[in-house]
């Protein structure tokens, strides 16, 4: 980027990007860094923090920095295996039902209006009822759910692209719908797409450590911020700090991914969280 | 006008009918089986068969389908599986203290956050106005339960002006239900303001780019008197629209502001009910969360259809 391109971002964006750097490394090797197993008992439960334990001990007297390092590779792994998955079926889907209208748009959009009208929340625990959590339900569950979003979302702006003359063009040429789909409307719709990508991500995120605070989501032994929220709560009774660690690590992914797509949608007028 | 309601209220009971179809769909026809659930490990093949046929698991997905919809519209939920007690005792005293927090946050939030949404439009570009995006950026992106820990540590533990749980009990007076509830539904307005402030302001400026806002300023009339008198009528379907579908999130992100403060919630219940997976717990659950955000996000629809100057004209055609 050019000097005064990278001057006219502000502030707010940068601390968006820092926060999210920072925790795609504890993503990426948040177990590697971790001083402490995620399941080793170092000490006395909800010892303070320490030089040799920054964040202090858990519930169960593990280290609290080393949980929360392995806890980011689930976190942030379970929430974008949901949103690759909702992404690679209702960016699809939603283009499809776009250029080809009549039938296929009507049956698919009928079926995402009926799915949408209920809360996000009331589906995933009647289907967690049903099949039970495991890390494969959790992901396919709230990914599909998630792609009636995408859906919704990529049809529009696919509409908007298909009336435009050179999406007219393309098709007078006779182009095939592979060509339309991946030259012609792919293309223009990134921009709305990567920044929805960004609020997708962070709708799937709170959804994820959420259902693991019910304790529905993510099971022990696994280390996930969610769930440690859960598991240390109790500790703010005593006026401890434990379980805010996990809660602020959560927050502060949220606000920079927020952050950044605020920035991204700057003079659009897109409202953020629409759909929690 | 009319012809518009109409449809939109028989397009509301259908959704319904179909959601009734996904919630049975969606907990009878996965694989898992009821009968093998309830008795568990201990389980004889004669004890499940015996079981299923008790149950009447054995009859085919559609007739089962149809007793359980001409139950549920009896009032008939169903029976718990862990100690047989009709769902409906169960299930309606949850869901009465369920709205009543729901409406607590509602009668704060609502008003506070719509007059911060006008405020910050007339004030567009003002610290105020940078100051409330901000604030509201954060709480959109604050979990409940961080916002819920929080607060229990500032006001109860270490100042005990608020109990840290919600404990409410029948026959309590109203004060201190007040008192227990307080907590809970600080987190809630402040996580539902931030949202219903800002759809507020991004109604009011789209607004006040049409020529008869101009008018109204060139005709000499004063900033506030032109955003009050002109721009926020011509708002108001939207932001009718956006303060329901908030009451809507009110009623189901309870769930996890229930179980921050241990309220006695149909949100609580329905998490207990998953974790039992107790299947016509869950299922009345789902069908009465599912029916009142129905309900609600029809209502905003017909209030922004009667709310639309333009279709309260009688001239008017659809829209």
């Amino acid at each position: 980027m050019a000097p005064r391109a990278l001057r006219s971002v502000p502030p707010t964006a940068w601390i968006g990007m820092a926060l999210i750097a920072l925790n795609l490394l504890m993503f990426l090797l948040g177990p590697e860094l971790a001083p402490f197993g995620q399941e080793e008992t170092v000490g006395a439960p909800f010892d303070p923090p320490s030089a040799g334990h920054l964040l202090g001990l858990d519930q169960n007297g593990r280290d609290m920095l080393s949980r929360l390092l392995y806890g980011a590779r689930m976190s942030i792994g379970v929430s974008l295996a949901a949103v690759a998955l909702s992404f690679s079926l209702g960016v699809p889907l939603g283009i499809l039902a776009a250029i080809r209208g009549r039938a296929v748009d009507t049956v698919l959009s009928r079926v995402v209006d009926t799915v949408m009208s209920v809360p996000v929340l009331i589906s995933a625990l009647v289907v967690l009822q049903a099949l039970g959590s495991s890390l494969p339900v959790l992901i396919v569950t709230i990914g599909l759910l998630d792609s009636t979003r995408v859906f919704r979302l990529s049809r529009i702006v696919a509409q908007g692209i298909n009336a435009m003359e050179y999406a007219e063009v393309a098709r007078l040429r006779g182009e095939g719908l592979g060509w339309m789909i991946g030259r012609e409307i792919l293309p223009n719709a990134m921009p709305p797409l990567v920044a929805e990508f960004g609020l997708r991500f962070c709708f799937t995120f709170l959804f994820v450590a959420g259902l693991s605070y019910l304790g529905l989501g993510v099971q022990p032994p696994f280390a996930d911020w969610g769930g440690m929220v859960r598991d240390n709560q109790q500790g703010i009774l005593y006026g401890l700090y434990a379980p805010l660690f996990p809660a602020a690590a959560i927050a502060l992914l949220t606000i920079g991914v927020n952050l950044v797509v605020d920035w991204l949608l700057a003079g659009r007028t897109t409202v953020q969280g629409e759909n929690r | 006008m009319s012809r518009l309601i109409l449809g939109r209220l028989a397009w509301g009971l259908l959704t319904l009918w179909l959601v009734s179809v996904l919630v049975f769909a969606g907990t009878e026809l996965l694989p898992g089986d009821v009968a093998a659930a309830i008795l568990g490990q201990n389980a004889t093949p004669e004890s499940l068969a015996a079981l299923r046929e008790e149950l009447g698991l054995n009859a085919p997905a559609l007739q089962r389908y149809v007793a359980w919809l001409l139950g549920f519209l009896h009032g008939d939920l169903g029976e718990s599986l862990a100690n047989r007690t009709p769902v409906a005792e169960l299930l309606w005293p949850r869901f009465g203290n369920t709205m009543a927090l729901a409406a607590y946050a509602a009668v704060v939030a609502v008003p506070l956050a719509v007059t911060l949404g006008i405020l910050s439009a007339v004030r567009r570009g003002s610290l105020f106005d940078r100051g409330a995006n901000v604030i509201a950026l954060a709480t959109v992106s604050l979990p409940e339960y961080f916002l819920g820990l929080l607060l229990i540590l500032l006001l109860s533990v270490r100042t005990g002006l608020l109990p840290s749980l919600a404990n409410t009990y029948e026959g309590m007076g109203f004060l201190a239900w007040l008192q227990a509830t307080t907590l809970p539904m600080i987190v809630l307005t402040l996580v539902t303001v931030a949202q219903i402030m800002r759809m507020t302001r991004t109604a009011v400026l789209g607004v006040m780019d049409q020529p008869f806002i101009e008018m109204a300023y060139l005709k000499g009339l004063r900033n506030g008197r032109v955003v009050l008198r002109h721009a926020v009528p011509n708002a108001a379907a939207p932001i009718v629209n956006v303060v329901a579908f908030n009451i809507a999130y009110l009623i189901t992100g309870v769930v996890l502001v229930e179980a921050v403060f241990n309220y006695n919630g149909l949100g609580r219940f329905m998490v207990d009910a998953v974790s039992k997976r107790d299947l016509p717990m869950v299922q009345g659950a789902a069908m009465v969360f599912a029916a009142v955000y129905v309900l609600l996000n029809m209502t905003a629809d017909i209030a922004a259809i009667a709310l639309n100057p333009r279709l309260r004209h009688p001239r008017a055609k659809e829209a």
